[in-house]
């Protein structure tokens, strides 16, 4: 899959009450979510992102609550990746379940800046800085991850008796 | 190949002879549990499978327990849609207002989970558990709805950091403070994708009210589960709760752990986490004068009854500090029981808190004690964020019950090694 987009950029510990933060769990509706993504971080970014922006961030993105919300609010709101030097493992798993597009790479999280444009072929495992020209090499997902992605998530791989 | 106590239960449930850490399985699930907030998002992904029934009616249980009793309508529909699904899919295990606690005091205090169980949880701190010798961790919505599905899930099987603990803990000590010393060590990412493994000496001092906070706090540290070892004290408690039949899995002496954190139990001081992570852990030599507004003690970490037992000790006959609003959560209705029966309630209103029914409300910021911009509280929850109790300018301390409860009588952030004595 290949995802170009500008870049939105954040820090470490990135947690999933500042993604979604509680008061707004009383619903599951995408829309909604999306509309207070980040809202306790950065109260510009739901009008500021694009469809197919990529949120470049620090270590441990997406720490905290196991809420799946999380990454359902990011992807609702339009990001088509997350890059980051390391991500908390129940919100890594939840993006992979639900198809949010994530990936681990410390030096483009480190160089990267926020405005460039990236483009991202995560199957050839290649960042592209097109601002600056500089590329990374990312590690492929594990084949049991993949056979998810390529199912189209969790629930559609077991549909498909994968799982 | 020797194994860790985590990879011997994960191997035994996958039905592998052994496993090794960053190998893929997918694991046989004794347990899959969903709360009124991650189980909806569950329940519509289970629709999609168009399947009548769950892989087994006694190993999926639902706890309304975030926003219940309902704080609004939306919460209403919500805890509604878990009801109905519970009730068409005929679960035995839905607790519902009434017979609902904080669902990580519930589950162990019913017997639900026994040692050697691999259990998953819409709700990171599932890894309380652990402190039963069960394999267990949180996982988001979907993982819950697979779970319900097909009674499995696919894991990579971590490494560990092992814990020795030695010693014993000093008056008006507690787990908690064990934890926040040990995240302040480690940091907020300092076990990702790993396992804890508590053991040593040590354990025999700790109560499982202890080991229980400890393992519901791993997940703070990014841990992929936290565990103790085996004792008589877990098989007591296994054991008085009715659970099923305990399977011991104990750590090879051989096994390989990444790295090995000694922990003299009596060198821990009460610690208190400073705002907005749980990884800022200090010690009163280097806390000062730090007023405060309210102080919450409950939830899934510090709610049960020794802790409620602690604050008591201390609040006893003394009246809360002026213009500090003092919130106490009995994790359970069988702890609210207990806790009248033994005059811990009365203690607490003649000082001057309010006792409120079994609710997550104020830990994540949902209700019964939301803070406003610039407010500071105490809390024996486990999480300070920023907002996760209100406001975004508000600000949380993390800290033991007996911490909670000598802040709460002084007005700012106080030691119980002050107001009682050593």
């Amino acid at each position: 899959m290949k995802y170009t987009g500008k870049v939105i950029k954040y820090g470490d510990n990135v947690d999933t009450d500042v993604i979604i933060p509680a008061r707004y769990l009383n619903t599951s509706d995408h829309a909604e979510l999306a509309s207070h993504c980040m809202e306790d971080l950065d109260k510009t970014f739901v009008n500021r992102v694009k469809k197919g922006d990529i949120i470049i961030a620090g270590q441990n993105f997406g720490c905290g609550s196991s809420r799946e919300h999380a990454p359902i609010a990011i992807k609702a709101s339009g990001i088509s990746l997350v890059i980051a030097k390391s991500f908390a493992r129940i919100f890594y798993r939840n993006a992979i379940n639900i198809g949010l597009a994530i990936v681990e790479c410390p030096a483009a999280a480190e160089e990267i800046s926020e405005g460039d444009k990236v483009e991202a072929d995560l199957d050839n495992g290649m960042i592209r800085n097109l601002t600056t020209g500089r590329e990374y090499k990312t590690a492929p997902f594990p084949e049991f991850v993949q056979k998810i992605i390529e199912n189209g998530g969790l629930m559609q791989s077991i549909s498909n008796g994968v799982i | 190949m020797a194994m860790t106590m985590t990879q011997k239960i994960l191997a035994a449930h996958s039905g592998k002879e052994s496993v090794s850490a960053g190998e893929l399985i997918l694991a046989d699930l004794d347990l899959v549990l969903g709360n009124d907030i991650t189980s909806p998002v569950a329940i519509k992904e289970f629709a999609k499978l168009g399947k009548d029934s769950v892989f087994d009616k006694n190993k999926v249980t639902m706890v309304m327990d975030h926003f219940a009793p309902n704080k609004d309508i939306k919460a209403a529909e919500q805890c509604k849609m878990c009801r109905d699904f519970c009730v068409e899919k005929d679960i035995t295990h839905f607790y519902d207002v009434g017979e609902m606690g904080i669902e990580h005091a519930l589950l162990p205090e019913k017997g639900l989970v026994t040692a050697g169980n691999v259990v998953i949880g819409a709700d990171s701190h599932t890894c309380t558990y652990g402190a039963l010798g069960a394999f267990s961790t949180g996982v988001g919505s979907t993982d819950m709805a697979c779970g319900m599905a097909v009674g499995k899930a696919w894991f990579k099987v971590p490494s560990a950091i092992k814990i020795a603990l030695t010693g014993s803990l000093r008056r008006y000590v507690s787990g908690k403070d064990v934890i926040l010393h040990i995240i302040g060590k480690i940091g907020v990412d300092g076990a990702l994708y790993r396992s804890m493994e508590f053991t040593g000496e040590g354990l025999s001092s700790l109560s499982m009210a202890d080991r229980l906070c400890i393992a519901n706090m791993a997940i703070e540290a990014g841990a992929k589960n936290g565990i103790f070892e085996v004792d008589d004290i877990t098989l007591d408690y296994i054991r008085e709760h009715g659970g099923a039949e305990p399977v011991i899995y104990s750590a090879d002496s051989d096994a390989e752990y990444d790295e090995i954190i000694n922990i003299d139990l009596s060198q821990i001081e009460p610690t208190v986490a400073f705002p907005h992570l749980p990884e800022n852990a200090r010690t009163f030599d280097n806390i000062g004068e730090v007023k405060i507004d309210q102080v919450v003690i409950g939830s899934c970490t510090n709610g049960r009854l020794e802790d409620l037992i602690a604050a008591a000790e201390i609040m006893k006959g003394h009246k809360v500090a002026k213009n500090v609003r003092v919130i106490i959560i009995p994790a359970t209705q069988q702890i609210y029981l207990d806790a009248m029966e033994m005059g811990l309630l009365r203690t607490f209103i003649e000082c001057g808190a309010v006792v409120s029914t079994p609710t997550c409300g104020p830990c994540l910021g949902g209700y019964m004690g939301i803070l406003a911009a610039g407010e500071r509280a105490v809390t024996t929850t486990n999480r300070n964020f920023v907002g996760r109790m209100g406001h975004p300018d508000s600000e949380v301390y993390l800290a033991s019950p007996a911490t909670a409860a000598a802040s709460a009588l002084t007005g700012r952030i106080t030691s119980p090694w002050e107001v009682m004595e050593k």
